[in-house]
């Protein structure tokens, strides 16, 4: 329903992940910003982003995409339905070099366990220490096959132990209380004090310091390597307001975007300078190293990687 | 002996009944028009089979084997808030179950009041998390349903009986032995095998409770070849297998249910002389505090963890909750639009064949269903606009095969009784129904809408998929609020959802008992 805007207003339909939308998502402040000098109205659709793509096809009525990542952009180019996104790369500030000129990223994360240091004294100082943690401390994870951040950390594990992966499930398994369908579920159980440990982003404590002042929530940084997380933005080639969804593109990049992603959707800018993050965002702290597969490598190694993953933490 | 005449005809029921069975197979069409060759069915598909199978089982025969010592316990004792009480713990079966997982680990998680309890006493930790989990919430939802179906076969046992054998002066072992004990054999098998049907299809228990990929069910490998792999053609074949499974398991259960009303019975108490001993007191009584404590405790955690976090509750979660009441409302008008053609169709005809197709409705997959609709409407029009009705639609068809075993004995007793009546008044088609037959099954009406909407009321179901930003479900919104570290407000949301499907079951129960009696 177009709200208030006159029946020539030409409306631009942004899809994205439920979440977004909510009064606590990215949602509200992207529509506010990017309708304040366009003339137009943002309209969102909300919804499981590839499976709804790909069940419309042609017949989609996005003209922008937001919010796919970095698991998912290979079958959404398989569709066909984008098309370049035409703003410049080498503008972004990623700790990984992107060459993509299709899915355009907006903001990046890394995977990390976080912890609460009030409860845990002697959090694990890497990824090795933490497989050797004795069976009592409890961690829960996301399912690879329902959830993104699940995903990553089977890809974290791969590349960081590559055919030893089977073995390193089989040592973290008793510490394992619990596998949740996502993200969010996961964290619930770590906050009511369920769980010792979570599987979630480097940018986590970020939300606990910012919004609630709490210092207690801490992501154990580990000299092995983080796995890169990212969400893009793409633009639909059949789209009927082209213009409308370049410049959607170009407020994407544009630092007005950027500095408000941080808060809004606690996590971190693709395009703006640590330099410039938000005051207290560039004292947190992030992996010095980084690791990511790119999307074919994660294509081919995926299936495998998922049922080493199952197959040890089923026994 | 020839066809007895009947005042209603089966036109209408048949009509319904087509529906039904066009609405799962036009889905599973949608769904091949876009399946291409699968992967197969690898390990992990034949692990959740094999998982789902086992838990359902153990579900079941747990669930029964409780219910016996406590709906024995409630059938012997008269006691203040009798009543209540009984009602009271037949919440569990319509919670929702986002809330009912919330619940359960307030009290045995790790973190939980039984820990913290064992933990003061010096005791070992007990853990929720992994296939003993799953049961237990399993059987926190279907303790219930199995102790409401007892104690309405204790209840049928005449009172007469009881006077007999105080008078013969039998010890409780003989009461036992020779009136409970042949009604328990009616009883159970029926009980256990519509429990291990309920346990067959879960979704969400297992994803928490679970403990890890070794605990995955069918339905929850539908979602994941459905969400993560898209591959429809392996969707597809896992909801046949589910179909087949929860089918067979259905009819077997539609042949050996007791047939029994759900709802009412006398309710009055029958005076025991064999269980005034000390012994069976403390043994009654032992068991009505565990039973209660098990059942009532979690819904305790609930709203007090709740109440915090009301305040905290932002004003898109009370939207979120006239949207749910809609959906609601819409879901029950579709269930009764279905279920009072297709159970007057039942009780016309020999008993069987024709419930069938209610079972159709539950055991196939709400999320087959949703997409296989998706991509039928999607050529001629937005399927986001329909997610409600849609949505309306699945959660009829879960509640279908319940408002049939509800509706269809007591519109069989306003036939048997009413039947020649109607007949001789000329009272035919809709007038036998408007004068005869609705008013004399308006409790159980108002038993299967209250179980409708309450059931309906807590189901994510297919809305998360093709959800309108605008329109949000209460558990939808919970979701959301969850993923935005939005803990404290999501349990006040957890409240008002529990305090929904509760009023909404209470009321159109209460009420259409009231109705019928005033």
């Amino acid at each position: 329903m177009a709200t208030g805007a006159g029946a020539e207003t030409p409306v631009l339909t942004v899809y994205a992940g439920d979440y977004f939308t909510s009064e606590w998502g990215p949602g509200p402040i992207i529509e506010e910003g990017f309708e304040a000098f366009c003339e137009c109205d943002l309209q969102w659709s909300t919804g499981d982003l590839l499976p709804r793509l790909l069940l419309e096809g042609e017949r989609t009525k996005a003209d922008v995409v937001i919010g796919l990542t970095s698991d998912v952009t290979a079958r959404a180019r398989a569709t066909d339905l984008f098309t370049t996104h035409g703003q410049d790369n080498s503008a972004l500030t990623l700790p990984i070099e992107w060459t993509d000129d299709t899915f355009l990223p907006f903001n990046y994360g890394h995977t990390a366990f976080i912890y609460n240091e009030t409860t845990m004294d002697a959090p694990p100082a890497s990824f090795d220490a933490l497989l050797d943690m004795p069976d009592d401390v409890k961690i829960v994870i996301q399912d690879p096959r329902t959830s993104i951040s699940g995903l990553a950390l089977v890809l974290w594990v791969q590349s960081v132990y590559g055919d030893k992966s089977g073995e390193v499930w089989e040592k973290l398994s008793p510490k394992i209380l619990t596998v949740t369908k996502d993200w969010s579920a996961s964290y619930g159980l770590f906050t009511d004090g369920e769980a010792d440990m979570v599987l979630s982003y480097t940018t986590s404590p970020a939300y606990h310091m910012f919004a609630e002042e709490d210092f207690t929530k801490k992501a154990a940084i580990f000299p092995e390597g983080h796995y890169f997380m990212v969400e893009t933005v793409g633009k639909i080639a059949a789209t009927d307001q082209p213009e409308l969804a370049d410049a959607f593109m170009a407020y994407v990049m544009s630092r007005d975007f950027q500095a408000m992603i941080p808060t809004a959707n606690w996590s971190l800018p693709s395009a703006l300078p640590r330099a410039d993050w938000p005051e207290g965002w560039s004292q947190l702290p992030l992996p010095e190293k980084v690791l990511f597969y790119s999307e074919a490598e994660a294509a081919a190694l995926q299936a495998e990687a998922i049922e080493t993953w199952r197959a040890s933490l089923s026994q | 002996m020839a066809r007895q005449l009947k005042p209603i005809s089966g036109a209408l029921g048949a009509v319904a009944g087509s529906f039904v069975v066009a609405a799962v197979l036009l889905a599973f069409v949608g769904i091949g028009l876009r399946a291409k060759v699968t992967s197969g069915l690898g390990p992990a598909e034949w692990q959740a089979i094999r998982f789902t199978v086992v838990q359902a089982a153990l579900s079941a025969l747990i669930s029964v084997v409780f219910a016996v010592p406590l709906a024995r316990a409630l059938a012997r004792r008269q006691m203040p808030f009798r009543q209540g009480l009984v009602t009271l713990l037949g919440a569990p079966f319509i919670l929702p179950v986002i809330v009912a997982v919330l619940g359960l680990l307030a009290v045995f998680g790790r973190n939980g009041w039984v820990n913290t309890g064992l933990e003061a006493l010096g005791l070992p930790a007990v853990s929720i998390y992994g296939l003993h989990g799953v049961v237990l919430a399993h059987v926190f939802f279907n303790l219930p349903l199995a102790s409401r179906l007892l104690l309405q076969g204790w209840q049928s046992i005449p009172a007469e009986r009881f006077r007999l054998a105080a008078q013969l002066d039998l010890p409780p072992r003989m009461v036992f032995r020779s009136l409970e004990a042949p009604m328990l054999w009616r009883i159970l098998p029926g009980a256990a095998m519509l429990i291990f049907v309920i346990c067959l299809t879960s979704f969400a228990v297992a994803l928490t409770l679970g403990g890890g990929p070794r605990a995955t069910t069918i339905e929850l490998a539908i979602y994941q070849a459905f969400r993560f792999d898209f591959d429809l053609a392996k969707a597809a074949w896992l909801s046949v297998i589910q179909l087949v499974l929860v089918g067979t398991a259905a009819l077997i259960a539609l042949w050996i249910i007791p047939q029994i009303p759900l709802s009412g019975g006398m309710d009055r108490m029958v005076k025991r002389w064999d269980a005034r001993g000390g012994l069976q007191r403390l043994g009654d009584g032992v068991m009505i505090v565990a039973g209660a404590s098990f059942l009532l405790l979690p819904l305790l955690s609930v709203t007090l963890s709740g109440l915090s976090g009301i305040t905290q509750v932002p004003a898109s979660v009370w939207q979120s909750a006239l949207v749910s009441l809609w959906v609601a409302a819409l879901s029950v008008c579709v269930l009764l639009l279905l279920a009072l053609p297709l159970s007057g169709w039942i009780t016309t005809r020999p008993r069987g064949s024709a419930e069938a197709i209610g079972l159709l409705g539950l055991s196939a997959s709400p999320l087959m269903i949703g997409t296989g609709w998706f991509i039928l409407i999607n050529p001629v029009a937005d399927p986001v606009s329909l997610s409600l009705p849609v949505t309306a639609v699945v959660n009829a068809m879960m509640a279908l095969p319940f408002a049939l075993r509800i509706l269809v004995p007591a519109l069989r007793d306003a036939l048997d009784s009413h039947g020649r009546l109607c007949l001789t008044l000329g009272l035919q088609g809709w007038n036998a129904w408007r004068w005869v037959l609705l008013p004399r099954a308006l409790p159980q009406i108002g038993f299967a809408v209250g179980l409708t909407g309450a059931l309906s009321i807590g189901d994510l179901g297919v809305i998360a998929l093709f959800a309108d930003p605008d329109r949000t479900t209460l558990p939808l919104q919970m979701y959301r609020l969850m993923g935005a570290y939005q803990t404290e407000a999501a349990a006040g949301a957890a409240l008002i959802l529990l305090a929904m499907a509760l009023a909404i079951f209470w009321v159109c129960d209460k009420g259409g008992r009231w109705y019928a009696q005033a």
